[in-house]
């Protein structure tokens, strides 16, 4: 079963609402058949404006977009078999659950028991069983959400769009839609762009994610390696938390790089970005990847004064005052082992070179 | 079980339904005592009002009062020949205390309401029955004048025997009780009070639809534009809103008389001849457009407030299931809009079936409404009475058509803005 990789397509697609600022810069993004690409970035980098332009309600200013391999900037809305899950939902207010689902069959003329199964089918899949003959308005969020998305998916739709559609929801109910948008997909096979600004949404359910950054794709690839391996510096810093230094690159060799930092210390970072001595650079790692009590074999080992404690439970977090960094995080697991963690003592550090990442410098 | 539903104490020993009465009472009274001037307002400006109408409507006192010994004499006769001796003398009787009063001037008003002709027949005997001698009465009556000797006026005194009458709401509907007690039509020549109900019903009927069909779109664009345009076009909408009802029908007096701007620009394009310049005024025509100009904003602005509310996104969504742009307005947008439908149609009927001054100024004689005939009533033949009946008849109209809206969409279903 070979599936198309290029499913759908953004072939160097621009879009300006104004004339005088573009929104989408030259972008190009290609979606496999079936996969789970999240959309990710800050508010105003252009995610939503992309997802908007493949569902057809903006047309791209230049480029084209292809949906299985057929060029569709010319095709409404309504003809292109796109499912979408909107942020507020979007449910007819004026209809029933029923009729809500069966609109987009009725829509294309589908017989009235096919209708009748089909809706049972999508709802017993977002188990809602039961309740066709509600309002949306006597629904919860919950149950309005699990609508929406058996709304997008009832007419067998090529790709099924959402837009942040788990925002209006509480922390508990986003995680277990989650868990079961991700489980929709993994069971019907269908593509999903999901567009979001929360990473925590994007790492859980994506295949791949596509981080957004004014108009253009910082980075595409799959969690693990955006998480570990991000490519330049705002995705280092947007992904997760991120401790990082500003310096110049004094020794250049294939696999490291010796980093001399603005306070004066030298790191041996890995260099992910620069090629040359003399170049400025930000080196970027995971608080996870610092441990306390480096081992011998760690290349970085400094030390930090304790400038805060915060208690987390499974974790206590460390801010320390690292070489000239004082915001420099550390994530020491709980464990029955007492270590001297206080506020002003001073604590060794360390890390191995290929996890401190040497990215372009911060704008 | 029974301990359960013992009374519950508060700390200080009453019963805690007491007590939450008590404290509620406090409130209660605050709230009455706010609202309180606006109640008494309504009672004076409102209830009062509409309570002397429907009384004034039905009440036919004063003449009662008027010829209280006629009327007694009157109850045996069957009102089919002339009535006996007894009636006359009743009646000069009666008549001579009002002449001495000088009270008479109202009687002749009140029995000329009812058949024409009776005013100077009363100014005649008024004078001659100052020499007339004692007994025989009928026949020194019946020599005023000759309508004395016609039987139909004498039964149209009769009719206004009864204190309460509700032939003032038959006449507004063209029709009378006759001799034998029936209610029949007026003659065909004389049903006009039929044409003004009808064409009132008509010309609020299509001003609603009219408003309808251009208020629609407007209140539409109102609502999804941009703000700075939308509050461009809100105030285009409200400008008519703040312009005085008289200035605006006189300027379209002004546009749409025979020499006036709409038929110049005609004439200046060619689409009629010089010669031949419709009229556009003083017909229903005029009425239709002045009054549709006038009562637009009441249909645009709870339209308008019902499409605010709905998410543009529902129109989206309802293209992205696959309904083509019509099936998704249809279905999604339309329905989503008929409170505020139902809202601006019944304002603008309601407005439109008591509207006065626009078909008085702009109607001509084929344009008037039936609140002109009300408004003829209560200044020129001062027939109060009259005008209340038609008054309430219309008050009537307007709750059934409630009524109907209620039942069809259900009153609830409105929203005003």
């Amino acid at each position: 079963m070979s599936k198309n990789q290029q499913y759908v397509r953004f072939d160097k697609v621009d879009k300006s609402y104004d004339g005088k600022v573009l929104v989408v810069k030259d972008l190009n993004l290609d979606i496999a058949e079936g996969e789970f690409v999240t959309m990710l970035g800050p508010s105003g980098s252009g995610k939503t404006t992309c997802l908007m332009m493949l569902a057809g309600f903006e047309t791209p200013t230049n480029g084209e977009i292809y949906l299985d391999s057929n060029p569709i900037s010319n095709i409404p809305p309504h003809k292109r078999g796109i499912g979408m899950v909107f942020q507020n939902y979007a449910l007819f207010p004026h209809m029933t659950v029923y009729e809500n689902l069966a609109f987009p069959l009725k829509v294309r003329k589908i017989p009235k028991d096919e209708i009748d199964k089909k809706v049972d089918k999508v709802l017993s899949m977002v188990s809602l069983t039961g309740f066709e003959k509600r309002m949306p308005g006597q629904l919860s969020g919950g149950q309005q959400q699990r609508v929406a998305v058996a709304r997008a998916l009832v007419f067998d739709p090529k790709v099924v769009l959402m837009d942040e559609p788990l925002g209006a929801l509480d922390k508990n109910l986003r995680e277990s839609m989650q868990y079961e948008i991700k489980h929709i997909h993994e069971s019907i096979g269908v593509t999903v762009v999901y567009v979001t600004h929360d990473q925590g949404e994007a790492l859980t359910m994506s295949n791949r994610i596509a981080v957004f950054n004014d108009g253009k794709v910082q980075q595409l690839s799959s969690p693990d390696e955006l998480y570990e391996a991000p490519v330049n510096s705002f995705v280092a810093e947007f992904i997760g938390e991120n401790n990082t230094f500003s310096g110049e690159v004094v020794d250049v060799s294939k696999e490291k790089c010796k980093v001399k930092l603005n306070s004066g210390n030298e790191i041996i970072a890995n260099p992910i970005r620069v090629k040359s001595n003399g170049e400025k650079t930000m080196v970027s790692l995971r608080p996870e990847r610092a441990i306390i009590n480096p081992e011998d074999k760690m290349d970085n080992k400094h030390k930090g004064k304790i400038e805060e404690v915060i208690y987390h439970g499974d974790h206590t977090r460390v801010r320390l005052n690292l070489l000239g960094n004082n915001e420099f995080i550390l994530k020491i697991p709980n464990s029955s082992a007492r270590m001297d963690i206080k506020v002003g003592n001073e604590i060794k550090v360390g890390w191995n070179s290929q996890d401190s990442r040497a990215l372009d410098p911060k704008q | 079980m029974s301990s359960e539903t013992q009374k519950i104490l508060t700390t200080d020993g009453i019963p805690l339904e007491e007590s939450l009465k008590k404290a509620e009472k406090k409130n209660k009274i605050k709230a009455f005592l706010l609202v309180a001037p606006l109640l008494l307002f309504i009672l004076i400006t409102y209830v009062f009002p509409i309570g002397d109408m429907l009384f004034r409507s039905v009440d036919d006192r004063m003449v009662t009062n008027m010829l209280p010994k006629t009327f007694k004499a009157m109850e045996k006769w069957d009102g089919k020949e002339m009535p006996p001796e007894k009636v006359f003398e009743a009646f000069y009787l009666d008549y001579k205390i009002l002449v001495e009063e000088k009270r008479h001037g109202k009687l002749s008003t009140q029995l000329n309401y009812e058949k024409n002709g009776f005013k100077s027949i009363l100014k005649k005997l008024a004078r001659k029955q100052k020499k007339f001698e004692e007994g025989n009465y009928k026949e020194q009556i019946m020599a005023v004048h000759k309508r004395w000797a016609n039987v139909e006026y004498w039964r149209a005194i009769k009719r206004r025997a009864p204190e309460y009458t509700y032939s003032k709401y038959l006449k507004g509907i063209d029709m009378f009780k006759n001799e034998d007690g029936k209610i029949v039509q007026v003659p065909e020549d004389r049903r006009i009070h039929k044409i003004l109900w009808m064409r009132t019903l008509e010309v609020a009927l299509f001003v609603t639809i009219f408003c309808f069909l251009m208020g629609y779109p407007i209140a539409h664009l109102l609502a999804t534009l941009p703000m700075k345009y939308s509050n461009l076009l809100m105030i285009c909408v409200l400008l008519p809103f703040w312009t005085s009802l008289l200035v605006r029908t006189a300027s379209w007096m002004i546009l749409l008389q025979q020499q006036g701007v709409v038929n110049d620009f005609f004439v200046l394009i060619g689409l009629v001849t010089d010669d031949n310049r419709p009229e556009m005024m003083y017909n229903k025509t005029g009425t239709y457009v002045a009054m549709t100009q006038i009562l637009l904003p009441f249909m645009v602005l709870p339209l308008y407030s019902v499409m605010k509310t709905i998410s543009p996104s529902l129109m989206r969504a309802g293209k992205s299931l696959g309904g083509t742009p019509f099936v998704a307005f249809w279905k999604v947008y339309f329905p989503l809009t008929i409170p505020g439908i139902g809202a601006g149609c019944l304002l603008v009927f309601i407005l439109a079936i008591g509207y006065y001054i626009t078909p008085a100024l702009v109607g001509g004689a084929s344009g008037t409404l039936i609140s002109n005939q009300i408004a003829f009533h209560m200044k020129s033949t001062l027939d109060w009475s009259f005008a209340s009946a038609m008054g309430l008849m219309l008050l009537t109209g307007v709750l059934v058509v409630y009524w109907i809206y209620n039942k069809l969409v259900g009153i609830d279903n409105i929203k005003l803005g």
